[in-house]
């Protein structure tokens, strides 16, 4: 039982930092209906942009409090994934919006390999070590054992997301995002700014990356230049699951498949009697989410696309 | 450049007969050119235009978008790996176990189209992407608890083709003639490559290749002119799973050696990046693509002597560069060639088409939406 709590845990921390990430993907998806490929890479960057600047306040100012410093990382993460991807968008996607939708999927690829292979340049082929900066206290829940970084991830996500719903349901931004994603010719008429929309989607996306990608490298206490990848996978198919397009989708396939793959990992063993291992996680991910889109096309939340001619 | 084409326009029979003396002569000219490391590189040239032409069945032909491709090569050369390696002490020869290897992806093609043919766009580019990282992962695994695929450490010592007496695998001499491993398997893999070339092909202009473009340009109306949709769409992913395993099963026997590191995720996406790039549902654009593709980041090593050359000294390490540019390249390719290198004279025409027509045809099947 306490094995199960555990694992439900370290899903959920997991699972809601997927959703963050995968956010990112089914806004840009809801609005231009790309695959941002490089999205991924976003997240890897606002995590070595971070550490970057937290190593060097350390080196500045060691008096300073560690919660502060990580901060600072996380504030200045921020506006870099933000221009980030604000120059992503106006140098690969935009010129190729009129294009056929393989176009954009291939530049996205293309931007993806370079700003691994930039991070290489810039940040080594290395590991780069979290710094323990922030308190290690934790709590134990019946038997399992929660860190009080778990607790923050999950609080802070649960925030973020209530705030982009926010954004998107009662400002007038979000009712352009909105009025876009169901037509962009139409929202044109109707006098909305589609280009400052969409760059607007991206950066807002961009913005929730970089704290995810904060989040995931202090969760796990590495970063690394590859590690946008894996995580981008996850987090695409996560939106996916949900229902692509949908923003409490994401946040659904998110969790779900944090929960699934740690339920996964520590069960998987006993469930094939020891015939497959815990590294078989992933693949326990990916067979739910054809599971579940053979019997659900469209993803849990997603709406039933009637078959456009 | 036209003044040199004219003329053979006008004699198709002596354009065929220079172009089929070139490619003959292909892997000598590089041989002495560049060096024989080079003639491994046209190799693996060929085999990225046998995947690139299977995968353009999918993606060009039906517009299916399949981000798992690689699987199916994967699985061709682990079953050309199991029945002909000592691994499990099985010597079966090349024209046994090749097409078992081919009907062996084909069937996979079939058992993974089945269920998951009804999603639509990007939810099936996702559910094989899915598949393709399940496959490696299982490759990657299944050393224990019965050793099967020897793990990461991949399988080794597996036999080169062996036709009648002549192997493959080493330099053969003929009156006078030595021609090393890699020249053999060139002209192997050339024979191999023109065959896909004349099915894929053939099966366009046939009544199933009509079939595959009118559901890739409109699934209902196809529909409703009586095609069975369903039935051709998994005729094209087991055409293209085919394809696959055939390639692989050539790339086992030639590398004599296979792990789990050569049928990741990215190489789904570079023969991807092959058709759209050289031009999806053209053949010939897409084998410029898989060769450019291919040739590319080989060039790119030299990036390392460049440097010594013009600056004296190595100020970026060649290795850490060569991606970069490929990424560059792909996305100003890109950006100035959104239809491809070499696009189709249909899509060059939906490309050159009014603003009402364009935004209809950017809307279709064609480009795998929806």
């Amino acid at each position: 039982m306490d094995i199960f709590l555990q694992q439900l845990v370290n899903g959920l921390v997991l699972g809601s930092i997927y959703a963050l990430v995968a956010l990112g993907y089914t806004m840009v998806y809801g609005i231009l209906e790309l695959i941002n490929f490089a999205h991924g890479e976003v997240v890897m960057i606002g995590a070595m942009v971070a550490l970057s600047v937290i190593g060097a306040l350390m080196g500045a100012a060691p008096d300073l409090p560690g919660v502060m410093v990580v901060l600072a990382g996380i504030l200045v993460a921020i506006p870099a994934c933000m221009a980030l991807a604000f120059g992503i968008e106006k140098i690969a996607y935009r010129p190729l919006r009129r294009a056929p939708r393989l176009a954009p999927l291939i530049t996205a690829i293309g931007v993806s390999i370079i700003l691994q292979n930039l991070a290489m340049l810039i940040w080594g082929r290395q590991y780069i070590s979290f710094p323990p900066l922030l308190p290690r206290a934790s709590f134990e829940f019946f038997g399992a054992h929660i860190t009080l970084l778990q607790i923050v991830i999950v609080a802070l996500a649960l925030t973020i997301m209530a705030g982009l719903w926010l954004l998107v349901e009662k400002t007038r931004l979000g009712r352009a995002m909105r009025a876009t994603a169901q037509s962009r010719e139409v929202a044109q008429l109707m006098g909305v700014n589609v280009d400052r929309v969409i760059s607007a989607t991206f950066i807002i996306g961009a913005a929730i990356a970089a704290i995810a990608g904060v989040m995931v490298s202090a969760y796990y206490g590495l970063a690394h230049y590859y590690m946008g990848f894996m995580l981008g996978l996850k987090a695409f198919s996560a939106a996916v699951l949900g229902g692509i397009g949908n923003l409490f989708g994401a946040m659904l396939g998110g969790l779900l498949l944090g929960v699934i793959e740690a339920l996964g990992a520590g069960y998987i063993g006993d469930l094939t009697g020891g015939f497959l291992g815990s590294h078989y996680q992933d693949v326990f991910a990916f067979f739910v989410l054809i599971g579940v889109l053979v019997f659900r096309p469209s993803g849990l939340l997603g709406e039933r696309v009637a078959n456009r001619a | 450049m036209n003044r040199v084409l004219e003329p053979l326009r006008a004699r198709p029979l002596l354009a065929f007969a220079l172009l089929a003396a070139l490619l003959a002569a292909l892997p000598f000219l590089v041989g002495a050119g560049l060096g024989n490391s080079w003639v491994r590189v046209l190799d693996f040239a060929l085999l990225y235009v046998l995947l690139a032409i299977g995968l353009n069945i999918v993606v060009g032909y039906a517009g299916l978008l399949d981000l798992g491709y690689i699987a199916f090569y994967a699985l061709g050369a682990y079953l050309y790996a199991w029945l002909a390696s000592p691994h499990f002490g099985l010597h079966l020869p090349f024209w046994a176990v090749l097409p078992i290897g081919a009907a062996f992806a084909g069937l996979f093609g079939v058992l993974l189209g089945a269920p998951t043919l009804r999603l639509r766009g990007d939810y099936l580019a996702i559910v094989t992407l899915g598949f393709g990282e399940i496959i490696r992962i299982f490759m990657n695994n299944l050393n224990a608890p019965f050793n099967l695929t020897n793990g990461p450490q991949g399988m080794n010592l597996i036999d080169p083709v062996k036709l009648g007496g002549l192997s493959f695998g080493k330099t053969l001499h003929f009156h006078g003639l030595t021609l090393p491993s890699t020249y053999l398997y060139y002209y192997l893999f050339l024979a191999f490559t023109l065959l896909a070339m004349f099915v894929a092909l053939r099966l366009r202009d046939s009544r199933i290749g009509r079939a595959w473009a009118a559901i890739r340009e409109d699934e209902i109306a196809a529909a409703a002119m009586g095609i069975n949709t369903r039935d051709m769409k998994l005729l094209a992913f087991a055409m293209g799973a085919t394809f696959g395993g055939l390639a692989g099963g050539l790339f086992a026997a030639f590398q004599g050696f296979i792990s789990p590191e050569s049928f990741t995720l990215w190489e789904s996406i570079l023969v991807l990046c092959m058709i759209v790039l050289g031009g999806m549902g053209n053949i010939p654009g897409v084998i410029l693509g898989a060769v450019l593709l291919t040739v590319i980041p080989e060039a790119l090593r030299y990036i390392g002597d460049l440097q010594r050359a013009t600056l004296g000294h190595v100020v970026v390490d060649p290795s850490d560069l060569r991606m970069l540019l490929f990424g560059t390249a792909l996305v100003a390719m890109m950006l100035f060639r959104p239809a491809g290198l070499l696009p189709s004279r249909q899509r060059k025409r939906e490309f050159a088409a009014e603003d009402g027509v364009a935004a209809q045809e950017q809307s279709s099947l064609y480009d795998t939406k929806a």
